[in-house]
């Protein structure tokens, strides 16, 4: 069959240069994830399959504490953002008030203001102006980095809840207020059901946002408070080895899972709203 | 945004607006204007010792931040990102062409290739890049292989590696790989909705597929072209770890001339004013997606 001139598919140039995009995309990852399997010290030449490094990793206190310090921070900034996101969708989508558009403008600005910048701010924001104590315990010394990501990761979670309180009914929360239902209890039983999927989208967002995060973590955490990234970012620059290999690969793993939850949830959503 | 959004005034309901009004302004205003607001009243002041910040209210920040040295690596800046975004577009127009003349299946399947990387993390992926980069990396590593087969009957000199990492070249390199996705999402969205006719008209007509392209295509798809350009112009500009991690002394952007002026060198008011240029760029960007958003949707 003769391809159609619309068959862009169908021609060689095209086919090449996607190939080659693919291979520029994908061979530095699964190159590294490759050689975390290395039965050797270099990440180049492949000497055997070996899970030495991964065992490495486990052995290593410090890279496991700055894992636990990682999820701690990513669950906890993600209850902060969940409340203070929905909060703001739920003003910015019923109320109209003086000031609204610049509030809207200010949660729009930690999506495009340059991760450096809010950086250096929290940087001298908690040695300067609110020094965070250095001398708390665990966890609550992570509360500087832990602010800060839930500064950053709340306006995402606002996007995607008000994106899903559009197709809210305002007519079954009217039905409730006439049958005599409280204010509360229309969020509980009536808003909240039908805000899950944008809550729980919201979510995982602020998880992935908050555990991928270095360059703000970089500038806020301190010698006792190293995440799991910082912790990768000190072993890159220490050494090339195939543990960093590992180390990477894991965090792969835990995005890739986390990401593929999150469509998977969404895709369930869609398909039940097409069904209905 | 939605016809169906009640919009009440806050007197209606003045406990419910509270309640969902409260935190997220307190917090923003406390907790992200706050900080934002130190370093701008900063970049205004001067150190006086190593701790003690005055805010004196002049310029001298800025002006010291567009003395050549500074200015040198502002451009360099400007100059990277734009060469990163020009490469991105090259890169990502064919990509996001075959993607949106796909199946919806293929469509599914080329979408999540492209995104599955974005998702990685930003570290691991420059770390990825750097990894096969290095004068041991698999690259040098299999070019040495190829060249030495080959040197032997040929006579020639040993393989020398590549200069791969530490220069400007692996800078410009990594940034096109970790924004390439940022390109090629909004191209796909603005060529799916392309109306296909006129690109059929136009081969009908006589013209070639590259002719097409340039005189057809890419008119049509101008507002999702300007806004992956921003989209990756900005990230690019503002990047942190990639020049960090893959450039030399020599290949340093902005943002790591930021970190230095807070970190090792203590130059706090300075830092904030090169901060603060930073984002008036970033800004400046905006603005003009905006502009050249609105015009174009009033040419229609």
């Amino acid at each position: 069959m003769r391809a159609g001139p619309l068959d862009y598919l169908a021609r060689w140039p095209l086919r090449l240069w996607l190939a080659l995009v693919g291979l520029f995309l994908y061979l530095p990852l699964v190159s590294l994830v490759v050689f975390s399997f290395n039965d050797s010290r270099r990440i180049s030449v492949w000497r055997g399959f070996s899970l030495g490094w991964y065992r490495t990793l486990f052995e290593d206190g410090e890279l496991v504490a700055a894992f636990g310090n990682s999820l701690v921070i990513a669950a906890a900034s993600t209850l902060i953002s969940l409340v203070l996101g929905t909060a703001a969708a739920i003003l910015l989508w019923r109320f109209r008030f003086a000031g609204k558009a610049a509030l809207e403008a200010t949660l729009g600005l930690p999506v495009v203001v340059p991760e450096i910048c809010l950086g250096v701010a929290f940087l001298v924001f908690f040695t300067a102006v609110v020094p965070w104590p250095t001398e708390l315990p665990w966890p609550l010394n992570l509360g500087a980095i832990i602010i800060a990501h839930a500064s950053f990761s709340f306006s995402f979670v606002a996007l995607v809840v008000r994106a899903r309180l559009a197709s809210f009914d305002p007519a079954l929360a009217e039905a409730a207020r006439d049958l005599g239902a409280g204010e509360w209890a229309i969020f509980r039983d009536i808003m909240v059901p039908h805000l899950v999927p944008g809550l729980v989208a919201g979510a995982l967002l602020a998880f992935t946002l908050s555990l991928d995060d270095f360059v703000i973590t970089f500038f806020t955490s301190g010698p006792d408070t190293i995440t799991f990234p910082i912790k990768v970012y000190s072993m890159v620059r220490f050494s090339v080895t195939p543990a960093v290999n590992a180390a990477s690969t894991l965090l792969i793993l835990l995005t890739a899972a986390l990401t593929a939850l999150a469509l998977w949830l969404q895709g369930a959503d869609i398909a039940k709203q097409a069904a209905a | 945004m939605n016809g169906n959004a009640p919009t009440q005034r806050p007197a209606q309901a003045p406990g419910v607006f509270a309640a969902v009004g409260l935190p997220p302004i307190i917090w923003l205003l406390a907790l992200f204007l706050a900080p934002l607001a130190v370093i701008w009243a900063y970049s205004f002041g001067e150190n006086r010792t190593l701790v003690d910040i005055a805010i004196t209210g002049n310029w001298a920040n800025y002006a010291r931040a567009l003395k050549p040295l500074y200015l040198a690596i502002l451009m360099k800046s400007l100059g990277f990102a734009a060469l990163t975004t020009l490469i991105c577009f090259i890169l990502g127009l064919p990509v996001a062409l075959a993607i949106s003349f796909a199946s919806p299946r293929g469509k599914l399947l080329l979408l999540l290739a492209v995104m599955l990387p974005f998702w990685t993390n930003l570290l691991v992926r420059t770390y990825a890049l750097m990894a096969i980069l290095r004068t041991e990396g698999l690259i040098n590593a299999g070019l040495g292989a190829v060249w030495n087969a080959l040197a032997v009957p040929l006579d020639a000199d040993p393989f020398t590696p590549l200069p791969l990492i530490n220069n400007n070249f692996a800078v410009v390199l990594g940034l096109v790989y970790v924004h390439l996705p940022f390109m090629v999402l909004p191209l796909y969205a603005a060529l799916d909705r392309l109306d296909r006719s006129l690109i059929e008209a136009s081969l009908d007509l006589g013209a070639g597929h590259l002719a097409t392209l340039w005189r057809v295509v890419v008119p049509l798809a101008l507002p999702g072209i300007v806004s992956g350009v921003i989209i990756t112009f900005i990230p690019a500009l503002g990047a942190y770890l990639t020049p960090d991690l893959l450039g030399g002394t020599s290949s340093q952007m902005i943002a790591n001339v930021i970190e230095r002026q807070f970190r090792s060198a203590n130059d706090w008011p300075f830092g904030a004013a090169l901060s603060f240029l930073l984002m008036y760029m970033t800004f400046a960007a905006l603005l003009l997606q905006a502009f050249i958003r609105r015009r174009s949707e009033a040419a229609r």
